[in-house]
């Protein structure tokens, strides 16, 4: 896909004729009129998604008046670090305890439920055994129920067994990922070789070790892709923990926001911290794409390869 | 769901049977327990959080509160009702209503958002190949927003006093459009849904494009076909499983809506209790304490899901074929 400059393409004539000319994929000239209308609708697309966070980033520096008062869209007077103090002192600095107990959700929540879905999608990839298809299918069957669908019948469960309004009853549920352990078969499937299996097998390893010396180091690209779903898919978390909890020092930062903007009295007064807590919780979800980017696309990649 | 396996599992066996063929592995060996050991955390989670939750809700929803006294006096009992609670929730408007508005709402901004993030994967895989990694990264930051920070973001654009649309409308001397209103409060929550899942459904279709052989358009070229209809006559049955795949999970997504209408609450008096299933649902479970009642809209609403994403796949992989 390597662009072939305007120039050459037109004043060589004989990459006009024969099959060469035809290598070259039509519109490679970024800058052809037909190109233009495209790009400019890429350049449109991406205003329209990066303006609300740069709108985001812009008003967490604002008092409350000049969120209404200023220009949306550039700075007024330089108020981010009043913002952040009031942010992490509101109420005993609750703030910052949602976000400790978001990092331990997502942490936790996240890294169990890999080890969970690795051992399993392991397990199906690797040994013929009865009722392999069974499990399988209910693994599949499982990744059609959006956690949605699962959290109030799981509340209902919870709170008949006396743990809803506990950290369990948040972390829990996210162990399961029935995603994960799919990633996992396909990546198993395609990475750990059965003569690399035989072999061990055939030096005295047993199957335990087998799993943790040889399959394991090969999978963790694939985990790495798996704990980042479920680390995003629990951070982005809201409607579990909101029916689940009802202490404030247990609430995920998204469902502390949610409390703030909810209550109507203080919501004039609240404006700028809930402006400004967003922009903190979005930070290291943004942060974790952009520095872990091959792993969300080889996630994806499955996903389109194999759905 | 067995020929879902078979499908998927296809591919890999010829390479799996030979290599085992080659290395004659026992069936009844020593190792005949290990895949059960591996895979019992799983099972253990799977049941406690996902089989039994559901035992538990659809055993409740038999069940219903009754006043013995009929004057409300005595203590409430609860009492076997049987399937009373199914019958009631298919016949609940507050339930119909909601169904109705989020198949409104998917038959609209499914396809929307579908074209969207095909323009811009095919745009990115054929025509516009510089800046590629500046455009995907701007596509897919939005998925990484919160869903209820990216409700609380767009609410902030759709009140007037601070929205910058407004703003900007009202130097340019327009009168800006009310996005709170009951006609156009859907498509405000349409728009959030759009910024938040174009980007993961573009990587997506993105991703399957990629992955075509380039020598699969060299033919094409030499027979004279132009790049739309390379587009339409290659790429786009080559990564029909992609697009089935984002199509299923924003169908369930849509079916699912809560977030966005939730916080959008605190700025409009549109969202009634009812405005999507899931509102309706928590409403009666949480708001009003009705477990009984709750965990049947729960199970229908469960229902309606599986049913909904089987019959899709079921009629998209005949289109396959």
């Amino acid at each position: 896909m390597a662009t072939v400059p305007a120039d050459i393409r037109e004043t060589t004539p004989e990459l006009k004729v024969g099959s060469e000319r035809r290598e070259v994929p039509i519109g490679t000239r970024i800058w052809a009129p037909k190109n233009l209308i495209g790009l400019g609708f890429l350049v449109v697309m991406s205003i329209y998604f990066l303006t609300p966070l740069y709108w985001l980033a812009i008003a967490a520096t604002k008092d409350n008046t000049d969120l209404s008062a200023s220009v949306g869209l550039w700075f007024a007077h330089f108020n981010l670090f009043t913002n952040l103090g009031d942010l992490f002192t509101r109420q005993d600095g609750v703030y910052g305890r949602w976000l400790f107990n978001t990092v331990l959700y997502a942490v936790v929540g996240g890294g169990a439920s890999t080890l969970i879905s690795v051992l399993a999608g392991y397990a199906l990839a690797k040994y013929r055994f009865l009722g392999s298809g069974l499990v399988y299918g209910l693994v599949l069957g499982a990744a059609l129920v959006p956690p949605t669908t699962l959290a109030l019948p799981v509340y209902l469960l919870e709170s008949k067994l006396g743990f809803a309004n506990t950290y369990w009853a948040v972390l829990l549920p996210t162990l399961l990922s029935p995603f994960g352990v799919f990633l996992t078969r396909i990546y198993a499937n395609a990475s750990v070789s059965d003569d690399l299996i035989a072999a061990a097998r055939v030096d005295g390893a047993n199957e335990l070790r087998i799993f943790w010396s040889i399959a394991v180091p090969i999978l963790v690209p694939g985990m790495i892709t798996i704990f980042l779903f479920q680390f995003v898919a629990i951070w982005n978390s809201f409607f579990l923990p909101l029916i689940v909890l009802s202490d404030p020092n247990l609430f995920p930062v998204n469902l502390g926001l949610a409390t703030w903007s909810f209550d109507p009295a203080a919501h004039e007064l609240l404006t700028r911290l809930i402006v400004t807590g967003s922009l903190v919780a979005v930070l290291p979800v943004i942060a974790i794409f952009l520095l872990l980017q091959r792993y969300w696309r080889a996630g994806l990649s499955f996903g389109s390869v194999t759905g | 769901m067995a020929t879902e396996t078979e499908r998927l599992t296809a591919p890999p066996a010829p390479r799996a049977a030979a290599a085992r063929a080659s290395n004659p592995r026992p069936r009844l060996s020593l190792s005949g327990i290990w895949p059960y050991v591996f895979l019992l955390p799983f099972l253990l989670v799977f049941i406690a959080f996902f089989v039994a939750p559901f035992v538990y809700d659809i055993s409740q929803s038999f069940y219903a509160e009754k006043h013995a006294g009929g004057l409300g006096l005595a203590p409430p009992k609860v009492v076997w009702v049987g399937f009373d609670n199914y019958l009631q929730a298919i016949k609940d408007p507050g339930f119909r209503d909601g169904l109705g508005r989020v198949l409104l709402f998917g038959l609209i901004q499914i396809p929307i958002m579908m074209g969207l993030a095909l323009g811009i994967a095919l745009l990115m895989d054929s025509a516009i190949t510089r800046f590629r990694r500046f455009f995907r990264l701007a596509a897919f930051i939005p998925y990484a927003v919160p869903g209820i920070v990216a409700a609380i973001l767009w609410s902030f654009f759709y009140t007037p006093t601070i929205s910058p649309i407004t703003q900007a409308l009202q130097s340019l001397h327009l009168q800006a459009p009310d996005f709170l209103g009951p006609s156009t409060i859907l498509w405000s929550i349409g728009n959030i849904s759009t910024w938040e899942f174009t980007g993961y459904n573009m990587l997506i279709f993105f991703a399957a494009l990629q992955a075509i052989p380039q020598e699969l358009y060299e033919s094409a070229r030499i027979d004279g076909l132009n790049e739309v209809a390379i587009a339409r006559r290659i790429k786009l049955p080559l990564i029909s499983p992609a697009l089935r795949l984002g199509l299923l999970f924003s169908l369930i997504g849509t079916l699912q809506l809560f977030n966005e209408p939730e916080i959008l609450k605190n700025v409009s008096g549109a969202i009634t209790p009812t405005f999507t299933p899931n509102i309706f649902a928590y409403n009666i479970a949480i708001i009003q304490t009705n477990f009984y009642y709750g965990g049947a809209i729960a199970a229908i609403l469960g229902a309606i899901t599986f049913i909904f994403s089987f019959v899709f796949m079921r009629f998209t992989q005949g289109n396959q074929r």
